[in-house]
């Protein structure tokens, strides 16, 4: 086993994470960041454009500057999944995949949100055959062809606004009579020529022979309760990942979200979470809270390390 | 040293379906954030598994290479398929973490 025992191990390496190593480093925290996806989900986003100062960067060149901005001041990162936490007497062990395993003082979560899937027949059969969960990834798979969203939400909108500058035609599905997305992107996308919304609509099937074909719609459209399409892509939400919380017993609100305090820190001493696994910023879930929670884990960490 | 095989559409016949070890190719392209994390991992399992597999790559967003991913059916990246005595033996669609695709691979082998 590494000797080593980190005054702090922060999981998850998205905008929240980080932002939390940022400030850590500057506290002069001893900490490791562990995460499977470098930069987080925010990395597999088309456009950020709603975070002070960051007018329009891609989420991979964000997310890369995150990283680097972590790096500068020596934080150790590592790319790896953890597996399991322990607690023991006055310290975390954390099993890693590949079977080590390190020890900590105090522990932040930040393990974010997986994204959810739409649970249509044929979603699992046709995974990588026409459905996606990555605008930006495969996209470019679809010029001059017709692909929908389906998801009514800011990352639903921004993913099909981003595929209309690649397909011939994209649809917006969505379950309810309006979208959820901020107006910006509402505006954006009655706008847009190559994007039509189809409201109090459910997805129930996707098929096609070997390759998405066509989509199987619970409300009539246009007369037709079958869409003809090329690709479909998944934008319904995300869920938190709740497996350290379940470890660790922490209180978790009806939604599997981690309750945190005012600063950040949850149930069990030693333990924080920041960013979209909580229930904190209101559950305003973006960057910037990410980022806030992180930075004022961080400082209670550092108060409770001097403790 | 990594050992990955950059591949192209010239190099994939010799390299991938007339091969006598099994191949991961993994179709990718610059602009795919999953991928460009998938890179470090392929280039650490291309070392540990030197001997027992090939493992290369094909940029997608490479004209040139429109073809290879038509015929395989290229629609979500990064995708990497096995491929064992010049046929697909198993796909494998989206980023992981290496030590899970390391026991996913070893599986195949």
């Amino acid at each position: 086993m590494d000797e080593k025992i980190y005054d702090l191990i922060i999981i998850g390496a998205g905008p929240a994470g980080l932002s939390a190593s940022i400030y850590a480093s500057r506290f002069g925290i001893k900490h490791l960041v562990v995460g499977s996806l470098m930069g987080g989900l925010i990395s597999e986003t088309h456009l950020i454009d709603n975070y002070p100062g960051v007018e329009d960067a891609s989420g991979f060149d964000f997310s890369q500057k995150l990283v680097h901005h972590v790096k500068k001041y020596g934080a150790e990162i590592m790319p790896v999944m953890v597996r399991k936490i322990n607690k023991k007497a006055d310290r975390f062990e954390l099993a890693l995949d590949g079977g080590k395993k390190m020890e900590a003082k105090s522990i932040l979560l930040a393990t974010g949100t997986k994204r959810r899937k739409l649970g249509a027949k044929g979603e699992e059969e046709f995974s990588g055959k026409g459905v996606s969960y990555c605008a930006t990834c495969d996209g470019f798979f679809y010029k001059d062809k017709t692909a929908a969203v389906v998801g009514g939400s800011d990352s639903a909108a921004g993913a099909a606004l981003y595929l209309a500058e690649i397909a011939q035609k994209v649809y917006l599905i969505y379950r309810k009579d309006k979208l959820r997305a901020e107006s910006h992107w509402i505006n954006l996308i009655e706008k847009n020529e190559k994007i039509e919304v189809i409201f109090n609509t459910n997805v129930t099937e996707i098929s096609g022979e070997g390759k998405v074909e066509k989509v199987r719609l619970d409300t009539p459209y246009k007369n037709q309760n079958e869409l003809k399409l090329d690709g479909v892509f998944i934008e319904v939400g995300s869920d938190p990942t709740v497996d350290f919380a379940k470890d660790l017993g922490l209180a978790i609100d009806e939604g599997g979200f981690i309750k945190i305090n005012k600063d950040a820190s949850t149930s069990l001493a030693g333990v924080w979470a920041a960013g979209d696994i909580t229930d904190g910023s209101d559950k305003f879930r973006q960057v910037i809270t990410a980022a806030s929670e992180g930075a004022i884990a961080a400082r209670s960490i550092s108060n409770y390390l001097k403790k | 040293m990594s050992k990955v095989i950059n591949l192209t559409e010239k190099t994939f016949e010799p390299e991938v379906l007339k091969s006598n070890l099994p191949v991961l190719v993994d179709f990718w392209a610059p602009w795919c954030a999953p991928c460009r994390m998938m890179a470090p991992v392929l280039d650490e399992l291309s070392e540990e598994l030197d001997g027992k597999i090939k493992i290369a790559k094909l940029d997608v967003e490479n004209p040139a290479h429109g073809e290879l991913a038509m015929q395989y059916n290229i629609q979500s990246i990064p995708n990497m398929k096995l491929f064992k005595g010049g046929k697909v033996a198993k796909d494998f669609i989206g980023f992981r973490p290496k030590e899970i695709f390391a026991d996913e691979l070893k599986a195949e082998l």
